[in-house]
């Protein structure tokens, strides 16, 4: 696959995430002429955006990047789909102040030889953190570059031996309808909760699905998927299920949430395709979050030198 | 003043300046970078929401006057119907331009295989030659009975937005049903009356309505 050497310097220099995070204010302030308003908006939001930001994670190696320019940080946590918070983009951010993504546990079962409920410190402590700059591309026809951090999902259900019947690898999203009031909502209900998606087994060991817990070198922010989730770039945004605790190896092809919902608009492999349309919109192009023009949608979200042999003999139309 | 007066120079202009009040919001939130991360995704929900909530408003009116025989308020009714046309135009202004960028071929293919931009499309054509017969000549020149058939066209514009609504959405249909649900209320109650005005009354019937109208009246 194509690993890109990695430049020897943090992400946080690379992107000048503070600057990102405060370009609203650099706007606002060059509306004033007078350097003392600048100056004192500068000197007021520094230790806002301290206590903003999460726990910085050790962030091991960089081993993938883009060449293309970063989503900004408040972009990429402030505007995102997680409907267990509620339907409208900001609400992740807004909703999930009340999440506890600690204390955690993860249940594994299913065909393996070492099922079992699993502390989340358990879960990661193997695993050496790496950063990796994504696309992600949004069923919806917008897209973002995110530098996430994690580890390959791979390296973590190898741990778990699955047997030869594990075919597919089933996650599911915790359930607290305390905590998480999407999944409160009554008539109707939002999604028949608790959300699962699902991996073919090649897919899930696939060196590019990483299990990811972070984001822009620092833990994962609640409407991101606190404390852990997956990250699949090739195929359309909601596969990445978010604050997962539950794993299940099974034999057969699990129903993905999305596809229960509406099996006719969402399959299971929900690969990126600029050549199949959603019965409803175009996936030929997509806005990517800060721009004014569209961009034509690349076959597999431009991952195709790495997956598309994933997929040989699949009639892709059919398998959507 | 007396109450004509007061209608027009105080409730009306009052109306309109609240009607702005969408756009005033989103021109200032657009300027000081206040919409979210996708902001033309925005303006185009805030305007297609805000064409809805205009024809809703409209639609409101006469039931309003029937029930309440408060009938000034038949004088707002163009007003309101004209900013359902004028949100509307926005809304699609924002799709023809922000959205498509004049991309006339992918515009033309997405008005005809997608149904629920063709129903969208629907509904701003319905409510073309509302707009544009709205004024007093052009009343006249129709003359009454037929205005008011064509105008008829806003049940159409109202369906068919709230059917645009709701194939839009993925799976929160919560607040496409809600506006269907008031659409549905308010053509129900049309049907109803237009049931009652045609069905030959009983004598006795239409004694009781006659002072159930008493009734309701001020002594």
């Amino acid at each position: 696959m194509l690993i890109k050497n990695a430049p020897d310097i943090p992400s946080s220099e690379i992107t000048p995430e503070r600057l990102y995070l405060r370009r609203r204010e650099f706007l606002k302030a060059a509306g004033f002429s007078a350097a003392a308003t600048v100056a004192g908006v500068f000197t007021a939001d520094c230790g806002a955006d301290a206590a903003q930001t999460g726990p910085k994670l050790n962030v091991a190696k960089k081993t993938v990047t883009l060449d293309e320019k970063l989503t900004p940080f408040d972009d990429v946590t402030s505007y995102n789909n997680f409907y267990e918070f509620g339907v409208d983009k900001d609400d992740p951010s807004r909703n999930s102040g009340k999440f506890k993504p600690k204390p955690w546990s993860i249940v594994v079962e299913g065909q393996c030889a070492k099922p079992g409920t699993y502390t989340l410190e358990d879960i990661l402590k193997p695993h050496p953190l790496e950063e990796r700059v994504y696309r992600m591309r949004c069923v919806e026809a917008w897209s973002m570059i995110i530098p996430w951090v994690g580890f390959p999902l791979g390296d973590l259900l190898k741990r778990f031996e699955p047997n030869g019947n594990a075919k597919f690898v089933e996650f599911t999203t915790i359930m607290r309808p305390d905590e998480m009031p999407g999944q409160r909502q009554r008539f109707p209900p939002i999604l028949p909760w608790p959300y699962r998606e699902g991996l073919r087994m090649d897919e899930a060991m696939h060196p590019l699905t990483i299990m990811a817990v972070g984001l822009y070198g620092q833990a994962l922010p609640n409407a991101n998927g606190a404390p852990l989730r997956l990250v699949v770039p090739w195929k359309y945004g909601f596969k990445g299920i978010k604050s997962i605790d539950r794993i299940k190896f099974v034999d057969k092809q699990p129903l993905n949430t999305w596809q229960q919902m509406n099996a006719g608009e969402y399959g299971f492999y929900s690969n990126v395709n600029p050549a199949v349309d959603h019965p409803r919109w175009s996936q030929a192009s997509e806005r990517r979050i800060g721009e004014f023009a569209k961009r034509k949608t690349l076959m597999f979200n431009g991952y195709g030198d790495q997956v598309a042999s994933l997929y040989s003999g699949l009639d892709l139309r059919r398998n959507y | 003043m007396t109450r004509q007066r007061v209608l027009r120079w105080v409730l009306k202009p009052l109306v309109f300046l609240a009607a702005l009040g969408p756009l005033a919001y989103l021109t200032w939130a657009a300027l000081t970078d206040n919409l979210s991360a996708n902001p033309i995704s925005d303006i185009t929900l805030e305007t297609g929401t805000w064409t809805l909530r205009f024809l809703v408003i409209t639609l409101v009116i006469t039931p309003l006057r029937r029930l309440t025989h408060w009938n000034d308020a038949i004088k707002f009714r163009r007003m309101l119907g004209l900013f359902a046309f004028f949100y509307g135009t926005l809304h699609f202004t924002t799709y023809l331009w922000l959205d498509q960028f004049f991309d006339f071929s992918g515009i033309a293919k997405d008005i005809w295989k997608r149904p629920f931009i063709t129903v969208g499309f629907t509904a701003f054509v319905a409510m073309l030659p509302m707009a544009i017969t709205s004024t007093a000549g052009w009343i006249r020149r129709l003359g009454g009975k037929n205005w008011q058939r064509l105008h008829r066209l806003i049940y159409i514009a109202a369906v068919c937005g709230v059917v645009h609504y709701w194939w839009l959405v993925k799976s929160d249909i919560q607040r496409p049903l809600i506006y269907g649900f008031i659409v549905a209320l308010l053509l129900g109650y049309r049907i109803v009356a237009a049931v009652r005005r045609r069905a030959p009354r009983p004598a006795v019937a239409s004694g009781s309505s006659a002072s159930a109208d008493l009734l309701r009246r001020p002594s």
